[in-house]
């Protein structure tokens, strides 16, 4: 007999091609994925990029307060004389820096229980998602705060905080997919092949998990950013001379409305890259949301 | 042969994804006679559905592309008429019976409502005016029609309290509302129990030939086309590559794809062997 | 002749709960089905949607606890074995849809060598099954590289029956393996499984709504209607002088596309102008039919 050949239809496609093409035609999609890669390019580049780095130190230049916007200074300077657009961008740093910490301890940790509840049911199910249920219950604001009062304000206690209650989020997320994904064939055919339960989880049903994972990952990241930046207009973050956007927004709102630039620009730039970062998820999910039909 | 009520002169579609272009109907033409029984037989991706789809007008275009040919109905050429006059034939001249009677109800209306919905626009489309309760007597006769035994209860449920052939019935019911000329039934039976497809079947053929409906049934089962149809029109890569009176074509195929077609099917009787030492292809 | 499996008396509750938990009833979706399936031969269980021939695979398989009964495999008894490695390498399974018994994230060679990994097959070694495991279902080597939403549903097909074919296994399970399939494409892979059968000596259990295909690849079937088995025997006896009302019913609902094939269906008599259900022919003739069993050939 002779071996089947493909039949006669158009080249299929790889993933990756379908992907990429169907993205690049959502104009917010790719805005969202511009600005995320300017920002963190920016935030890594920044002692190189910026044209006065020393300013993030204790540097004081009284003749230079208040100065608008202008060529010398893009983003103007604050009241002491520092260049806030330097300012602006290593405070970036701190803000992706808190987004990655916080989603990289989240991330795992929630995955984990999600496919643990998910997959093995029981008493271990019952365990994990009230668990999250009472962690779900707890206001990540309110919770920095009381880790402030106890221990030093300070900003690796305040990631530290949120990473503490942002895993509740994920385990919801990948313990429903999984929960689909269990009465799914594949996964009974990976059992009835002797794989073990490692592999199940984690070779099997963890892969279809990515799409919905990174989705959420970047709305996420934007809204991470937020709180922190939030954290630290309450004076949780991270402590001056450091810049940290929050911070700036806080310090700088004393001199609304005449000074607006040191207040506003800060803001700017912390709406600019949550919006990015949001863009994106919702390009992602979109890209997703149409496979899933498929 | 009596003046075609739909037909279809060298239809040609193609689709576009990803950048790639397709073409799917390559000249593409079938005549549907009043009070006829056509079937369209095709495996996937021969170009059946589409076809059904053009007929409808419910192709999306993008990705899809009408580049050829007319689709006459009653005359008149359904590609090229106003899109308000073209909506004012759909479910009052030609009507879809939809293939999955599972996820072809919505879920969260009762069948009284979902027939209601339907036969009100139908009427808004076609000017007429009826009142709820005339609506509603008339949802109650095309469920009798359809040989419910208990129309009214069958109205008052939702979709989820119905079995796979009462649901099918009833996608059949929705069709029948506003008394169409052109039936067109996509894969009727298919996501039903053996038992129960031979219980639609029978339904559709007599329903069509009381009312002197013309039927075109979409299918890819040969058994069913012999049983239902008196014309058939084979399709395969977007091509019609054969069609005769259903007879002609089960005792005599004459194209090589027909010919393989009906050599693939097992036979009830036995006789059909598989394997090396089979007689296959 | 040995019979690879042997089923005794299985049968499957699933508890109807009323509210609060409280057990108001049972499901009988298998009900003391016996059944037994000669070494290298194929045993056809057909039924509708609710039959319980799902069930029935499922258990022998491992993936569902019995209620009740016994399931021996070649010999011994294998009711509490089910699940352990060392079963899953004495039988496997071939799932209805192809387009999700494969995992979409992963490629072809992957999804083949999770078995191979799984019984203990060095990793140095599987390349090479795998191309031979692909060779033996007439697949190209290169397809380990692909996606199953890459493949048409005739090759993916082609892919779940190596991948169960990866541990040698004595007993195939195939739960509807083609009615996915394009007619055309469902005779090639019959044809596939007709010459691997012979070539690697399998034993099959064949489960299908599909009667045409039933009677041209099973040696013996069962009939099964709500958990029971009405009518068993060799499949042309079964077929040309069917004793059950289920059988005469299911035999006469076939849409079938000769003569001949028509002539030897059933007339069933119809009731308010239409064909009855399984409910009313059986009620029609005032109580069940018991079940029919053939002696002979």
């Amino acid at each position: 007999m002779a071996a089947q050949t493909v039949t006669n239809e158009p080249r299929r496609l790889s993933n990756a091609y379908q992907n990429w093409y169907r993205f690049s035609r959502n104009p917010t999609a790719v805005i969202g994925a511009g600005i995320v890669i300017l920002a963190i390019l920016a935030a890594i580049l920044a002692p190189w990029i910026t044209p006065y780095p020393e300013h993030v130190g204790a540097v004081v230049n009284f003749r230079a307060r208040h100065l608008p916007p202008s060529a010398e200074y893009w983003f103007g300077t604050d009241n002491v004389g520092r260049d806030i657009f330097t300012r602006v961008i290593f405070g970036l740093r701190i803000s992706l820096l808190l987004a990655l910490v916080v989603l990289g301890i989240a991330i795992p940790v929630g995955t984990t229980l999600g496919l643990l509840a998910g997959y093995f049911g029981g008493w271990v199910e019952i365990v994990i998602m009230r668990l999250t249920d009472i962690a779900l219950a707890i206001p990540p604001l309110v919770m920095a705060l009381a880790v402030a009062a106890v221990l030093s304000p300070d900003l690796i206690n305040s990631m530290l905080a949120i990473a503490a209650l942002w895993w509740t989020w994920h385990t919801r997320l990948i313990y429903s997919i999984t929960r689909q994904l269990r009465a799914q064939e594949f996964v009974e055919a990976a059992e009835t092949l002797g794989a073990s339960k490692f592999h199940i989880l984690f070779r099997e049903i963890l892969p279809n998990c990515v799409s919905a994972l990174a989705v959420k990952t970047s709305l996420d990241a934007g809204f991470v950013i937020l709180v922190g930046a939030s954290l630290s207009f309450l004076g949780l973050g991270i402590q001056p001379p450091t810049p940290d956007l929050g911070t700036m927004v806080a310090s700088g709102s004393a001199f609304l409305p005449d000074y607006w630039w040191e207040s506003v620009l800060p803001g700017m730039a912390i709406l600019v890259v949550a919006l990015g970062f949001n863009l994106l998820g919702d390009g992602l999910r979109d890209l997703f949301d149409v496979q899933e039909v498929r | 042969m009596s003046e075609a009520l739909l037909s279809v002169r060298n239809l040609s579609v193609q689709f576009t994804t990803y950048g790639q272009t397709n073409q799917v109907l390559k000249g593409v033409s079938l005549d549907v006679p009043a009070r006829s029984q056509i079937a369209l037989v095709g495996e996937s991706g021969s170009g059946k559905t589409v076809t059904m789809r053009a007929i409808m007008g419910l192709l999306r275009t993008p990705p899809a592309k009408i580049i050829g040919g007319q689709i006459f109905y009653d005359g008149r050429d359904l590609l090229t008429m106003p899109d308000r006059d073209r909506l004012k034939l759909r479910g009052t001249a030609m009507s879809m019976v939809f293939q999955d009677p599972m996820s072809s109800l919505n879920p969260v209306f009762t069948i009284a409502d979902q027939m209601g919905t339907i036969l009100k626009y139908a009427d808004r489309r076609l000017g007429r005016s009826r009142s709820a309760k005339e609506r509603m007597d008339r949802v109650h006769e095309v469920l009798g029609q359809v040989r419910m035994r208990d129309p009214e209860r069958v109205a008052r449920s939702y979709p989820i309290m119905l079995s796979g052939g009462m649901r099918q019935r009833v996608l059949i019911a929705m069709a029948l509302l506003s008394e169409p000329r052109l039936l067109i039934a996509d894969e009727p039976g298919t996501a039903l129990d053996v038992t129960t497809q031979a219980q639609i079947l029978k339904l559709l053929k007599d329903l069509v030939e009381e009312r002197g409906l013309a039927l075109l049934m979409i299918t890819h089962n040969l058994g069913v086309v012999r049983e239902t149809s008196n014309y058939v029109y084979v399709m395969n890569k977007g091509v019609v590559v054969e069609h005769r009176p259903t007879a002609e074509l089960f005792e005599a195929p004459r194209d090589d794809y027909t010919k393989a077609l009906i050599a693939a099917v097992p036979r009830l009787t036995g006789g059909t062997s598989f394997g090396k030492s089979g007689a296959a292809a | 002749m040995s019979n690879m499996l042997e089923v005794v008396g299985l049968t499957k509750l699933f508890p109807v709960r009323s509210a609060f938990g409280r057990k108001a009833g049972e499901v009988r979706a298998v009900d003391n089905v016996s059944f037994s399936i000669e070494n290298g031969k194929v045993y056809g269980l057909a039924g509708e949607s609710g039959s319980g021939k799902s069930t029935i695979a499922r258990m022998i398989m491992g993936l569902a606890q019995p209620t009740s009964g016994d399931i021996l495999l070649d010999g011994h008894s294998i009711t509490g074995e089910t699940g352990t490695r060392a079963y899953g390498r004495k039988v496997q399974m071939v799932f209805q849809n192809p387009g999700s018994s494969l995992n979409p994230r992963r490629t072809v060679g992957q999804s083949i060598a999770v078995p191979l990994a799984a019984h203990g097959t060095p990793s140095s070694e599987h390349k090479r099954r795998i191309a031979e495991l692909l060779e033996m279902v007439q697949l190209p080597a290169d397809f380990a590289l692909r996606y199953p939403h890459e493949l048409s549903g005739g090759q993916k097909q082609r892919v779940a029956i190596a991948r169960a074919l990866a541990v040698a296994p004595q007993l195939l399970i195939l739960d509807e393996p083609t009615s996915a399939l394009d007619v055309s494409v469902q005779a090639r892979v019959m044809d596939l499984l007709v010459d691997l059968g012979q070539q690697l000596g399998l034993t099959y259990l064949f489960i299908s709504h599909d009667l045409s295909l039933m009677r041209n690849f099973a040696d013996t079937v069962g009939v099964l209607y709500l958990g029971k088995i009405v009518e068993t025997g060799p499949t042309a006896s079964v077929f040309e002088a069917p004793q059950h009302d289920y059988t005469r019913l299911l035999l006469a609902s076939v849409p079938v596309i000769s003569a001949e094939e028509e002539a030897l269906r059933p007339k069933i008599p119809l009731i308010d102008g239409e064909i009855p259900t399984a409910e009313q022919l059986i009620a029609l003739r005032n109580g069940a039919n018991p079940v029919s069993q053939r002696t002979s050939e």
